[in-house]
């Protein structure tokens, strides 16, 4: 398998990410939708530290898991926090911010 | 600072600094009559100086450095003594004196605070007065001349609860604002040919031959201008029979013995420039004769007896810018001289008619002089000085201005004035007849004014006789007219009386039907309606001025603020169009991130190359 094949499934699993966080109305889908996104961009980087002989793809990955872990730690207890004081989650709701 | 300046700065402070006083300790300004005590104790002290300068007679200058600049001062202060302004200093701190101690029995029914905001005033007119007197420089002289326009709206508008007195008093200080804007074009352009605006500097580059300035006829009549306006000159007489709107003392001082005559003041002051432009002084004295018989002819008809006054200042004004014009600058300031006297005089004399009778009509007057024999007498007497008998004040001087146009071989404005002396007779005597001998009574019971008024009187009627005799037994000086002037000029004055005699006191000829018959009842026709003038200026007003500010008014509503209107309407439209894209969903956001980086590969991909 080439190079191009691992960039189109990051760039697959991109797409899809960001359609998730584009199309779901849940705030926890939305946080999903952004894992893939982050995912996505861990496969190029693996896939780049491999056919380059570089290892510095490598540690970049191992610095965005586990970044991703506190973000979704963050993003969860927001969800929770709004969902306290508004009762939902539903994103379209989520609008005090319109002009 | 030589000892010799201390005296006229005596006099031009003490006034200022009653006024300072008055002005700043309200107390004393609210008691009313205290107020007028330290304003006329001011006065006094200044009159006693003014005569010490008077008598010292020498001539002196002193200046100070004013407005700073490279090579000099532009502009200094300070003060010019010489016999011109010696004698006018001592006319008016007297007359400014004797007001102030009348108006004390006049205004004596006004409210305290009223009372002490008019002699508050006084003192600053005194002042102002006394210091363009003394001026040394255009500059001064421009400032203290507007000081005094000043004062005369402030003392015309002392009612100012009554329309018509802030009506007159708006009136008189635009009209005169006409004229002073001539004035100060003149003066810098002066500066602009010169550099200096100092007379002394100016009077010698004159005589040095060094004034052939191109456009100096321009100069100078800007400058006459400022003179026209203030000394109510045609076209711009027109304030100040309606100035009569002010107290009656205040029309004796200002209107009469010295503000008006300030324009005068400043050609005869200017007298060696004005000589360089002959075409200018012919002008002068033209406009002066013509004022002067145009004034009489409306005073003619006027029944209301301020007004008659103030026509006839106007035309003795006429008489003096005449005289100027005729290059007789002797005898236009020795006529405005003794004008100030006898005409202070007849305008306090009308006042103590006014106060007793409580109206300004002389056809509600009648028989005072038996109810108020002594102010009869001292108004016969201001009468008989303002038609020019001898041997009162008024004789000699109109003669010598007479003799000075005469000499100047401007026959029509000779004629004119002379017309004018038996027309000056002829309404003053009607206004004696009608209003102290008439058979018509005088509403409630008229009686002799008091002390504080009369006193006042008697003592402008004995200066009056004096300063006469005075000059008589001088002689020699003004006589320089032909023989039969003297003789003629008294059988004008005699002419006048006697015409006034027949029609008002015995009834042989009919008023009605003289002023019916041809020539007489066009020009009745007129001077009732004042010649059109102020109705021209009405009419000017409303058309010109008026109209155009409702074009400038229209063009600021509907051009400068539609202009704003519709930007500012379209700002908010179009805010609340784009307002829309706000969502507030996040979601939205990231779209637009989403399509805009989307957008920017791309550009990147295919407009780089």
């Amino acid at each position: 398998m080439s190079l191009y094949g691992y960039l189109t499934l990051a760039a697959l699993v991109f797409a899809i990410g960001l359609f998730g966080v584009l199309t779901r109305r849940n705030a926890i889908g939305i946080l999903l939708g952004i894992e893939l996104m982050l995912n996505a961009v861990n496969i190029n980087l693996v896939a780049f530290a491999r056919f380059r002989a570089d290892v510095a793809g490598l540690v970049f990955t191992l610095f965005t898991i586990s970044i991703t872990v506190a973000e979704v730690a963050v993003g969860l207890a927001i969800v929770i926090a709004i969902f306290r004081v508004r009762r939902t989650v539903e994103a379209d709701r989520l609008d005090l911010l319109r002009g | 600072m030589d000892l010799g300046v201390r005296a006229p700065l005596l006099v031009l402070g003490l006034p200022f600094a009653a006024f300072l006083v008055l002005a700043v300790v309200a107390p004393l300004r609210r008691a009313g009559r205290a107020a007028g005590a330290v304003s006329i104790l001011a006065a006094a002290v200044a009159h006693v100086a003014a005569l010490g300068v008077w008598r010292d007679g020498a001539r002196r200058t002193a200046t100070w450095a004013w407005i700073p600049a490279d090579g000099g001062p532009m502009a200094t202060v300070g003060l010019l003594v010489d016999p011109l302004s010696s004698a006018m200093l001592v006319l008016v701190t007297l007359v400014s004196l004797l007001v102030q101690v009348y108006s004390l029995a006049y205004l004596g029914d006004e409210r305290a605070p009223a009372l002490g905001r008019y002699y508050t005033y006084q003192s600053l007119f005194a002042f102002s007065m006394l210091g363009l007197v003394l001026s040394p420089s255009f500059v001064q002289m421009f400032v203290f001349w507007e000081l005094v326009g000043l004062c005369s709206y402030l003392l015309i508008g002392y009612w100012y609860e009554r329309p018509s007195a802030a009506r007159a008093a708006v009136k008189a200080f635009w009209i005169t604002k006409l004229g002073d804007l001539g004035f100060v074009v003149g003066i810098v352009m002066l500066w602009g040919a010169t550099g200096t605006f100092e007379f002394q500097a100016l009077f010698t580059k004159a005589q040095e031959h060094a004034l052939a300035i191109e456009g100096l006829g321009t100069i100078m009549f800007l400058i006459y201008l400022g003179a026209v306006g203030k000394s109510a000159q045609f076209p711009l007489h027109v304030w100040l029979p309606d100035a009569m709107e002010g107290p009656t003392p205040v029309s004796a001082l200002i209107h009469a013995a010295t503000m008006v005559t300030a324009g005068v003041f400043l050609v005869a002051r200017a007298q060696p420039l004005f000589a360089l432009t002959p075409d200018v002084l012919t002008l002068i004295g033209w406009v002066g004769a013509f004022t002067a018989l145009l004034a009489a002819s409306m005073a003619c008809v006027e029944g209301d007896i301020k007004r008659v006054l103030a026509y006839s200042t106007v035309s003795q004004l006429g008489y003096m810018m005449a005289a100027a014009g005729a290059g007789a600058a002797y005898a236009s300031v020795l006529h405005l001289l003794t004008h100030g006297l006898f005409k202070a005089l007849l305008f306090l004399g009308a006042g103590a008619v006014i106060h007793v009778v409580g109206t300004n009509d002389i056809f509600r007057m009648g028989g005072l002089f038996r109810v108020m024999p002594q102010t009869g007498v001292l108004f016969i007497v201001g009468t008989l000085a303002l038609a020019g008998l001898p041997p009162l004040a008024g004789f000699f001087s109109k003669e010598a201005v007479l003799a000075g146009v005469w000499e100047a071989r401007m026959t029509w404005p000779f004629l004119m004035l002379a017309l004018t002396a038996f027309l000056t007779a002829f309404y003053m005597f009607r206004v004696v007849f009608i209003a102290f001998f008439g058979r018509a009574l005088a509403p409630g019971h008229p009686h002799e004014a008091p002390w504080l008024m009369r006193g006042p009187l008697w003592l402008l009627a004995v200066l009056t006789v004096l300063v006469g005799l005075r000059l008589g037994l001088a002689g020699g000086d003004a006589h320089h007219g032909p023989g039969w002037l003297a003789p003629a000029s008294v059988a004008l004055a005699l002419g006048g009386i006697l015409l006034a005699w027949a029609t008002y006191q015995r009834g042989v000829v009919d008023p009605a039907r003289l002023a019916g018959t041809f020539p007489l009842s066009l020009l009745d026709f007129l001077a009732r309606r004042r010649y059109g003038l102020d109705a021209l200026y009405d009419g000017l007003y409303r058309g010109f001025i008026l109209g155009f500010s409702r074009l400038i008014g229209w063009i600021d509503r509907y051009l400068v603020d539609g202009v704003l209107n519709f930007l500012s309407a379209w700002t908010l439209r179009a805010g609340d169009l784009v307002r829309r894209i706000q969502s507030g969903q996040a979601q939205d956001y990231v779209y637009g991130v989403a399509f805009g980086v989307l957008l920017l590969f791309v550009w990147a991909q295919w407009w780089r190359r």
